[in-house]
C-alpha cells in the first residue's frame, strides 16, 4: 500500500511556519532575527511548493524550492553585508537605528 | 467682377498677418506699404465693385458670394459668406475709403512712434474685421466682425500701454461694450432657437411671417440687438467708454472710435429693421434714448477742455442723431449721416491730431490758440470739418444729412414734437461746441509754439476728406432744393423708406431755414463767448452754479460717478465681503484634505521595518480578505 | 508514516517558535538549524528527497554557516543578549499576533472550505527534478544564476572595507 497523505496538513504546517516567521519579522527589532525570520517564511512558502508538487506528483513544486533556495541565498549574502553595514556605522543591530528615510 | 468681393475683407487680413509674422524684420517703409497698400487696393476694389454695381445693378438688387461652411452642425449651418447689397456697399465705401486715408496719414503721423509694425497690424485687423462685419450674410460671422473690431479697438486704446491709464481706459471700453455684446449673443441665440436660422435675410422674412407685430419675441430679440448697439455705439447707457476711449493714437480715435467702428451699431439696426418695424416699442426706445444721447453729449461737449473729448463727445451726440433717424424710421438718413459723419468726422480728428502732433502732445484747447496762419491747411480743413457738422447750410455735407433727420423727425409717422425739439436743439449745441473748439484753437492769441507741421501724407488724407465733407452730401438734395434723392433711392431696395404722416413742403423749408439760422446762431454765439467777449464766460465761471453745472457736464453728467457708485463699488464691496467665499473654502477644503492625507501618509513612512512589514501584512490581509469573501 | 509526519511537524512549529523568541542569537540559530532539519524530514516524508538532501546541506548548512560568520565577525557579547531584552517589551508582541491570526484565520478558512484531499505519496526522483530545471524551467535557472552573481557583486561592494561612509553616518 502507498504511502498516503493529507495535502491540506501540509499546507497548514508552512502556513503556521509562514505565520511564525511573520510575527518574527514584525516583533524583532534586531536585523539579523528580521533575517532569520524571512528565512523561516521562505522555507515556508517552498514548503507549500513541495506539497502542492507532491500531491501530483511532479517535479514543478520541487523545482520552484531550489528558485526560492536560490534566491534565499543571494538575499541573505545582500542581507547579512547590509547587517555588518549597519554595525560599522550604528555600532548597534537595532534595524530602527536606520530610519533616516521617514517621512 | 464681382468675384472678386472676398478680397476686399481678405486684404486687409493678410496684411495683418503679413505684419505680424514679420512686422518687427521689415522697415518702416515696408510696413507702411504693406499696412496701407492692403487697405488702398481694398479701397480700390470696393469703388470698382461700387461703380459696377451702380452702373450694372443685380436684378436680385444684391450680390452674394459663398466661401465655405464655416460650422456644419445639424441645421446650424452658418457659412462664412458675404452679402452684398446697396447698404452695405456703402458700408464698405466708408470704411476702405476712409480707412485708406487715415492709414496713409498714420504713415506719417506716427512715424516717430515705437511699435510702428504693431499699429498697423491692428489697424489692418480692424479694417478687415469692420469689413467681415459689413458683408456677413449671417449674424454669426456679423458676430465675428463685431468682436473682431471690440477686440482691435481694445488693442489700438491701450496702444501705449506703458502708461496704466491707457491700459484702464482700453479696459474699460472692452468690458462696457461687453455688456452690450452679451446681450446682442443672447438675441442671437433667441433669434436662432425661434427661427432656425441666423442668415440675415431669411431671419427677416421668417420673422416677418411667424412674428406678429409687438410679439414678446420680437420685442425681446430686438431690444437685445439694440443693447449690442448701444454698447457699440457709445449711446444712453454705455456711453462712458467712448470719452476714455481717446486714450488711443488720434488715427485709432478718427478711424474706430468717429468713422466706423462705433456706427457699426446703427449699422446692425439698419440692417435688421424689420425686426425693429416688428416691435413698434423698441423703435421708440432707440428714438428717444437718440434723442436723449445727442442732447446729454452736446452739453458735455461744450465744457471739454482736451480737443479730443469735444469730438469724442460730439460723435457720442452725432450718433444719437443716427438713432434718433433709426427710431423714426428714417433708415436711409441715417445711413446717409453716417457717411457724412464719417467724412467730416474723421477729417476733425484727423486735423486735431495735426494740431496736437504740432504742439507735442498738448490736448488742452485753452492752451492752444492762433494757429489758424501757423498750420493754414490744418485750419482750412478744419474749418470745412466744422462747418460740416455744425451743418453750415448749403454747402456742407452735413447740412444735408442732419437736416433730413430733423426734418423726418418732425414729419415721420413714427416722429413728434419732442423728438424734433431734440434735434432742434441739438442743431444749436453742436455748432456752439464745434466754434467753441475752432475759435478756442485756431483763433485768438498764439500760445504754443508750433514745432511740426504736418508733410504730404497728413495733408492729402485731410483735403480729400474736406472735399468729400462738402460734395458728400450733394448724392442726397431735399425736396425743397432741388428734391434729388440719389442716395435713399438708391438704399430702398434694403431700407423701406420714411413713412411721412405730415409732409408740407413749405413746413419743410420753413424749418429747414429755421435749422440753419439756429446753425448760424450757435456759430455767432460761439464767436461771442469765446473770441470776442471771452470775460463772459470767464464771469459765468465764477458764478457757483453755473461751476456747478459744468462741473457735471464736464464729467459728462455723472455716469461715471454713477456707475461707480452703482456697479463698481458694490462689485468691490461683494468682492471683499466674499473674499473667503463659500466656492473658495471648498478649494479650501480640497486643499486641507490632501494636507491631511498627506501628512497621514508620511505617519507611515517611519523609516521603519517592522512598521512596514506591518503594512505589507495588513495589505494581504484586506486583499486575501476579499478574494475569500467574493 | 502519519505520526512521523504529525510528530516532525511539531518539532518544527516548536523550533521556529524558539527562534522568533530568543534573545541569544547563536541560539536562535541552533533552533533555526533544528526547525530546517525537521523540514527536511517532511521532505522526505513528501516523497522529495533531492529537495530533502538540499534543505540540508544548504540551507541548514551553507546559509546558516553564513550567519555564524557574521554573528562571529560582529562579535556580539553578553550586552547585546541584554540590550535584545531590552527591545523585546511584551508589548510589541500584540499587534503582530494580532495581524498574523487574521491572515492565519484567513488561510484556514480557505484551506478548511474545502474537503481534504488525501493522495498517494509518489517519490519524484532527483532526475526527474534535473530534467524538469533543465528542461521547460531553464530560463530560470539562467535567471537565478543572474540573481545570484548579482547577490555575489552586491555582498562585496557592500562588504568592503575601504568604502567610505559619508553618506551613512
Amino acid at each position: 500500500m502507498m504511502p498516503q497523505a493529507l495535502l491540506e496538513h501540509g499546507f497548514l504546517l508552512a502556513g503556521a511556519l509562514f505565520a511564525l516567521g511573520l510575527i518574527g519579522v514584525m516583533v524583532r527589532r534586531n536585523i539579523l532575527f528580521i533575517l532569520l525570520s524571512i528565512e523561516i517564511m521562505l522555507n515556508a512558502s517552498g514548503l507549500a511548493f513541495v506539497a502542492a508538487g507532491a500531491r501530483w506528483g511532479q517535479p514543478d513544486g520541487q523545482v520552484m524550492f531550489i528558485f526560492i533556495l536560490a534566491m534565499a541565498a543571494a538575499e541573505v549574502s545582500v542581507g547579512l553585508a547590509l547587517v555588518i553595514r549597519l554595525y560599522h556605522v550604528f555600532k548597534s543591530l537595532d534595524a530602527d537605528c536606520a530610519s533616516r528615510m521617514k517621512g | 467682377m464681382p468675384e472678386l468681393l472676398w478680397l476686399i475683407p481678405a486684404l486687409p487680413l493678410l496684411g495683418f498677418i503679413v505684419l505680424v509674422a514679420a512686422g518687427s524684420r521689415l522697415s518702416r517703409r515696408t510696413v507702411a506699404i504693406v499696412g496701407t497698400g492692403s487697405v488702398g487696393i481694398a479701397a480700390a476694389l470696393s469703388i470698382f465693385l461700387g461703380t459696377g454695381f451702380l452702373a450694372y445693378p443685380p436684378l436680385s438688387h444684391h450680390y452674394s458670394q459663398t466661401l465655405w461652411t464655416w460650422i456644419d452642425l445639424g441645421d446650424f449651418r452658418p457659412s462664412i459668406s458675404f452679402y452684398l447689397d446697396p447698404l452695405s456697399l456703402v458700408m464698405v465705401f466708408v470704411v476702405t475709403v476712409v480707412g485708406f486715408l487715415i492709414h496713409l496719414y498714420s504713415t506719417e503721423f506716427m512715424s516717430e512712434e515705437e511699435g510702428y509694425s504693431r499699429f498697423f497690424a491692428y489697424m489692418n485687423l480692424f479694417v478687415g474685421s469692420m469689413l467681415i462685419l459689413v458683408l456677413a450674410d449671417n449674424l454669426l460671422l456679423l458676430y465675428l466682425g463685431w468682436e473682431g473690431v471690440g477686440l482691435c479697438s481694445y488693442l489700438l486704446i491701450g496702444f501705449w500701454y506703458k502708461d496704466t491709464a491707457n491700459g484702464k481706459a482700453a479696459m474699460k471700453a472692452f468690458i462696457v461694450t461687453r455688456i452690450g455684446d452679451t446681450a446682442m449673443a443672447v438675441g442671437l441665440f433667441l433669434i436662432f432657437v425661434n427661427l432656425r436660422t441666423l442668415n440675415i435675410q431669411e431671419v427677416m422674412q421668417k420673422a416677418l411671417q411667424s412674428w406678429p407685430e409687438s410679439s414678446a419675441l420680437a420685442v425681446a430679440a430686438a431690444a437685445l440687438l439694440l443693447g449690442g448697439a448701444l454698447g457699440k455705439s457709445a449711446q444712453l447707457p454705455l456711453q462712458t467708454w467712448l470719452p476714455d476711449a481717446m486714450a488711443g493714437p488720434t488715427p485709432v480715435s478718427a478711424l474706430i472710435h468717429a468713422a466706423t467702428m462705433v456706427t457699426a451699431g446703427v449699422y446692425l439696426i439698419a440692417r435688421t429693421n424689420v425686426l425693429f418695424t416688428l416691435a413698434p416699442v423698441v423703435q421708440e426706445a432707440v428714438a428717444i434714448i437718440g434723442a436723449l444721447t445727442l442732447l446729454l453729449a452736446g452739453f458735455s461737449a461744450l465744457t471739454q477742455h482736451d480737443i479730443k473729448r469735444v469730438l469724442a463727445y460730439s460723435t457720442i451726440s452725432q450718433i444719437g442723431y443716427m438713432f434718433l433717424a433709426l427710431g423714426v424710421g428714417a433708415w436711409s438718413a441715417a445711413i446717409f449721416h453716417f457717411m457724412t459723419h464719417a467724412f467730416f468726422k474723421a477729417l476733425l480728428f484727423l486735423g486735431a491730431g495735426s494740431v496736437i502732433l504740432a504742439l507735442e502732445d498738448e490736448h488742452n484747447m485753452f492752451k492752444m490758440g492762433g494757429l489758424r496762419t501757423e498750420l493754414p491747411v490744418t485750419f482750412r480743413t478744419f474749418l470745412i470739418g466744422a462747418a460740416s457738422l455744425s451743418a453750415l447750410p448749403l454747402v456742407t455735407a452735413g447740412f444735408y444729412s442732419k437736416d433730413l433727420i430733423i426734418w423726418s423727425s418732425w414729419s415721420s409717422d413714427k416722429g413728434g414734437p419732442l423728438l424734433w425739439a431734440a434735434g432742434f436743439a441739438g442743431a444749436l449745441l453742436t455748432s456752439l461746441y464745434t466754434f467753441r473748439m475752432v475759435f478756442l484753437t485756431f483763433f485768438g492769441e498764439k500760445k504754443g509754439v508750433v514745432n511740426k507741421r504736418p508733410g504730404i501724407r497728413m495733408k492729402i488724407p485731410l483735403v480729400i476728406l474736406a472735399a468729400l465733407s462738402i460734395v458728400g452730401g450733394f448724392v442726397e438734395l431735399p425736396r425743397t432744393l432741388g428734391n434729388f434723392p440719389a442716395f435713399s433711392g438708391f438704399l430702398n431696395t434694403v431700407l423701406p423708406p420714411v413713412e411721412t404722416a405730415h409732409g408740407d413742403l413749405s413746413l419743410e423749408a420753413i424749418m429747414q431755414i429755421g435749422a440753419s439760422l439756429l446753425s448760424i446762431l450757435g456759430i455767432y454765439a460761439a464767436y461771442i463767448l469765446f473770441l470776442k467777449r471771452r470775460r463772459y464766460t470767464e464771469e459765468l465761471g465764477i458764478v457757483p452754479i453755473s461751476q456747478a453745472i459744468h462741473r457735471f457736464w464736464f464729467s459728462g453728467w455723472g455716469f461715471d460717478w454713477l456707475y461707480d457708485r452703482l456697479f463698481v463699488r458694490p462689485f468691490f464691496w461683494a468682492a471683499r465681503i466674499n473674499r473667503d467665499d463659500f466656492i473658495d473654502l471648498i478649494y479650501a477644503g480640497v486643499a486641507w484634505y490632501n494636507r491631511f492625507l498627506h501628512r497621514a501618509l508620511s505617519l507611515t513612512q517611519s523609516g521603519r521595518i517592522r512598521w512596514y512589514a506591518a503594512g505589507i501584512t495588513l495589505g494581504a490581509i484586506i486583499t486575501i480578505g476579499i478574494a475569500v469573501i467574493l | 508514516m502519519n505520526i512521523t509526519f504529525y510528530l516532525t511537524a511539531v518539532v518544527a512549529v516548536i523550533s521556529t517558535f524558539m527562534v522568533i523568541t530568543r534573545r541569544n542569537a547563536v541560539h536562535a540559530l541552533l533552533y533555526l538549524v533544528v526547525s530546517l532539519l525537521s523540514v527536511a524530514l517532511i521532505f522526505l516524508i513528501l516523497g522529495a528527497p533531492f529537495i530533502a538532501a538540499l534543505e540540508v546541506i544548504i540551507y541548514a548548512g551553507a546559509i546558516m554557516v553564513l550567519f555564524v560568520f557574521v554573528i562571529m565577525m560582529l562579535n556580539l557579547g553578553p550586552q547585546s543578549v541584554a540590550q535584545e531584552g531590552q527591545l523585546l517589551s511584551p508589548g510589541i508582541w500584540v499587534g503582530p499576533v494580532i495581524l498574523t491570526a487574521l491572515l492565519s484565520g484567513e488561510l484556514l478558512y480557505v484551506l478548511l472550505r474545502t474537503p481534504g484531499r488525501v493522495f498517494n505519496i509518489t517519490t519524484v526522483s532527483p532526475k526527474l527534478v534535473g530534467m524538469a530545471l533543465m528542461g521547460p524551467y531553464v530560463l530560470g535557472v539562467e535567471l537565478a544564476s543572474m540573481l545570484l552573481l548579482a547577490g555575489l557583486v552586491g555582498a562585496y561592494h557592500l562588504g568592503r572595507k575601504d568604502r567610505s561612509d559619508g553618506g551613512a553616518s
